[in-house]
């Protein structure tokens, strides 16, 4: 058992399950979504990230890529919540909400590829 | 992707991570821990707010507790953040301080910084394996001439040493073992402009496998060799290294060729040296019987051409067994007064002092001097920094290593013709090399002449050999006119002309041209330029031939074909 493997592979799968948790509920209901596990997503997602630099490989090549589209949804998400929230006199408009979640959703898209690739290497690895 | 961005990606993982995770701990405990507004209720941050507060705590900014005054719980809370954040700043910003400073990331940057000039460069190009004394030497004169290089060396301190060099052009330095072909590569090889390789290093092995790596991967390059023993020389030759320089046979070589014709070796000497230096004196070796010390493989050389021109002659060694030379030497060092009196230093006519110490070459010459002062000294100097002691002590003739190397080479790169006239010349009688020295001199004064080449083709004399598809018939004569003043013969002497296969040494003034030929010549600076005017220019060489001076452009000739 390899620890970075480890690490790697339960930073990548975080990121994908808080990305599902946040997702998961009604588009346009706020109090479906957390907004910690919105911060969580992108924090684990970030991390994730940074865990992919440096890899030469092709495989390594498109998991940074992966990464980054999901953190760049996440980030965006975040972005729309707290100008909403903060500039904005509306607040969170079920509009609003209903953009976030499927800007997350996006990122969950990015994340599942992610793992899809994890596996698929893993499973090669194997034989 | 470059290499670079990879090694600053993958030393930064750790800081970053701990970054992100600092800043996340501080941000979280921001938004769960309550505070209190203006009016005292209960109030949690926001995470907008809580990014934006730890944004400037952690990089010091401060702008202070918003948007409410912080309850104390908050400020312990930020206390400990502060800490977190700034210590893991401090330890990204170190990690990326050191991984710049690392000696790993310096030399992919050098290197990769190397890659780059070479990918730049658009000029043709010569590739240089050795940066020693040879090699520093003949960088100069190429760069003098224009010529382009590229320098690999094993010794950092010597591509260092390179870059402070003042030189015209940009040299690309790497300091990597030739010997390895993707050093080669990295120095381009490949490249389109890359026109040869000259390996210099002092290892004849290294040169071995310079020259057959470029030999390999290049077949069409040009690869100029050093070697030090007959059994690399064979080698070498034996899969098609063009030129390979065995710098102790050309000194004996050299040696043989001013005592049997003085003229020959003057001419040489002059059509080799540095252009716009004085010119060497004439050297007259006086026959009779000699002295040599050191029977290395500079003693060998010299002792075999010695003997080919029928002098006889006394070899001193310290270590006859060692060097093969039982039975027929001296013993001793030659350094000492007594041995060069068994040697016969009285009635010997010349003396030379070859082994590898250059203070015990100066020694044995300096001795030889006071027993006998009419002695014709020759010393082989080792070391170019010694130039100083060995022209003070005023020998006849030194060998030096390093720049007799250079000197080939630099005939052989910038004009492949003065070779191949060098070689013809050896075949000629002295009397003959005697008249065209004395023609040289009438023509160049006292400084070496410049040496030069031009080629009757669309490139390089693109009005001559328009004229020569014509109906024009042009003589060689003509083209050494000066084009300003047609009736003004230039400053310099056609040495031989190529054509094909065929070549004419000295040509006559009325030989016939024909387009492709290749002309060897010589004379004073300047001379170059004003014959290239003439190949180039249809108007001067109009000039030339009529003694017309046609307008140029459309609207003048038509004034002059009208006769106006």
């Amino acid at each position: 058992m390899n620890l970075e493997k480890v690490v790697f592979g339960f930073f990548i799968v975080l990121a994908l399950t808080l990305n599902f948790g946040f997702f998961v509920g009604e588009i346009d209901n706020p109090h479906h979504h957390n907004v910690y596990e919105l911060f969580a997503a992108i924090v684990v997602n970030l991390i994730a990230t940074v865990l992919k630099f440096g890899d030469r490989t092709q495989m390594g090549a498109v998991l940074l890529a992966t990464s980054l589209v999901a953190d760049l949804q996440l980030l965006a998400a975040a972005v729309i919540w707290g100008f909403a929230w903060q500039v904005t006199d509306a607040g969170i408009s079920p509009g609003t909400m209903s953009s976030i979640v499927s800007l997350a959703g996006g990122a969950m898209l990015a994340n599942v590829t992610s793992v899809t690739l994890l596996i698929a290497e893993t499973v090669n690895l194997r034989r | 992707m470059d290499p670079i961005v990879f090694l600053v990606l993958r030393r930064m993982r750790a800081p970053l991570v701990a970054l992100i995770v600092a800043y996340a701990i501080s941000i979280l405990g921001l938004v769960l821990i309550p505070g209190r507004d203006a009016q005292g209720a209960e109030w949690h941050m926001d995470f907008f707010h809580a990014f934006y507060f730890v944004s400037y705590m952690a990089t010091t900014i401060g702008f202070g507790e918003l948007p409410y005054e912080f309850t104390p719980a908050q400020r312990l809370w930020t206390v400990f953040s502060i800490y977190l954040t700034v210590i893991t700043w401090l330890y990204a910003i170190g990690k990326i301080l050191t991984t710049v400073q690392d000696i790993t990331f310096r030399q992919v940057v050098t290197k990769r910084n190397f890659s780059r000039a070479v990918k730049r460069i658009n000029d043709p190009y010569f590739i240089i394996a050795g940066y020693g004394d040879t090699g520093r030497m003949l960088l100069r004169s190429m760069d003098r001439r224009g010529l382009h290089s590229v320098v690999i060396d094993l010794d950092q301190q010597r591509i260092n040493e390179l870059k402070l060099q003042t030189l015209g052009g940009y040299v690309p330095g790497l300091c990597a073992d030739a010997s390895v072909p993707a050093a080669l590569l990295e120095a381009g090889l490949k490249h389109d402009c890359c026109r040869g390789v000259v390996a210099l290093t002092n290892d004849d092995q290294v040169n071995l496998e310079i020259a057959i790596t470029s030999k390999l991967l290049s077949p069409d390059l040009l690869v100029i060799c050093r070697a030090e023993s007959h059994a690399a020389e064979a080698n070498m030759a034996s899969f098609g290294t063009e030129y390979i320089i065995n710098p102790f046979d050309s000194f004996g070589e050299r040696l043989a060729l001013a005592l049997h014709s003085p003229g020959t070796h003057l001419l040489d000497e002059w059509l080799t040296g540095i252009p716009n230096s004085p010119l060497p004196m004439p050297l007259y070796p006086p026959h009779g019987a000699w002295i040599l010390c050191g029977y290395g493989r500079f003693g060998k050389a010299v002792l075999s051409s010695l003997e080919g021109e029928g002098v006889e002659s006394v070899v001193i060694e310290a270590d006859p067994e060692g060097t093969g030379c039982t039975g027929f030497c001296v013993v001793g060092r030659g350094t000492e007064a007594e041995t060069l009196e068994v040697a016969g230093i009285e009635q010997a006519v010349g003396i030379v002092a070859g082994t590898d110490d250059d203070a015990n070459n100066l020694s044995i010459v300096m001795t030889a001097r006071e027993i006998n002062p009419h002695l014709f000294r020759v010393a082989r100097q080792n070391r170019q920094d010694n130039d100083a002691i060995f022209e003070a002590a005023r020998l006849d003739l030194v060998m030096e290593r390093s720049e007799i190397i250079a000197r080939k080479i630099l005939a052989t790169l910038t004009t492949p013709l003065l070779t191949e006239f060098l070689r013809e010349t050896r075949s000629r009688s002295n009397d003959w090399a005697n008249e065209l020295v004395s023609r040289i001199s009438a023509v160049t004064g006292d400084l070496v002449p410049e040496i030069w080449t031009i080629t009757l083709d669309r490139e390089q004399a693109p009005a001559v050999s328009e004229a020569l598809t014509g109906a024009d018939s042009i003589r060689l004569g003509l083209l050494l006119h000066d084009p300003g003043d047609r009736a003004e013969e230039l400053p310099c002497i056609p040495l031989m002309l190529a054509r094909g296969s065929a070549t004419f040494v000295t040509p006559k003034p009325d030989f016939v041209l024909r387009s492709g030929d290749q002309i060897l010549l010589c004379g004073r600076s300047g001379t170059a330029r004003r014959i290239a005017w003439a190949l180039s220019n249809p108007t001067t060489l109009r000039y030339l031939l009529t003694g017309e001076e046609r307008p140029e452009g459309w609207f003048w000739r038509r004034l002059a074909d009208r006769g106006l």
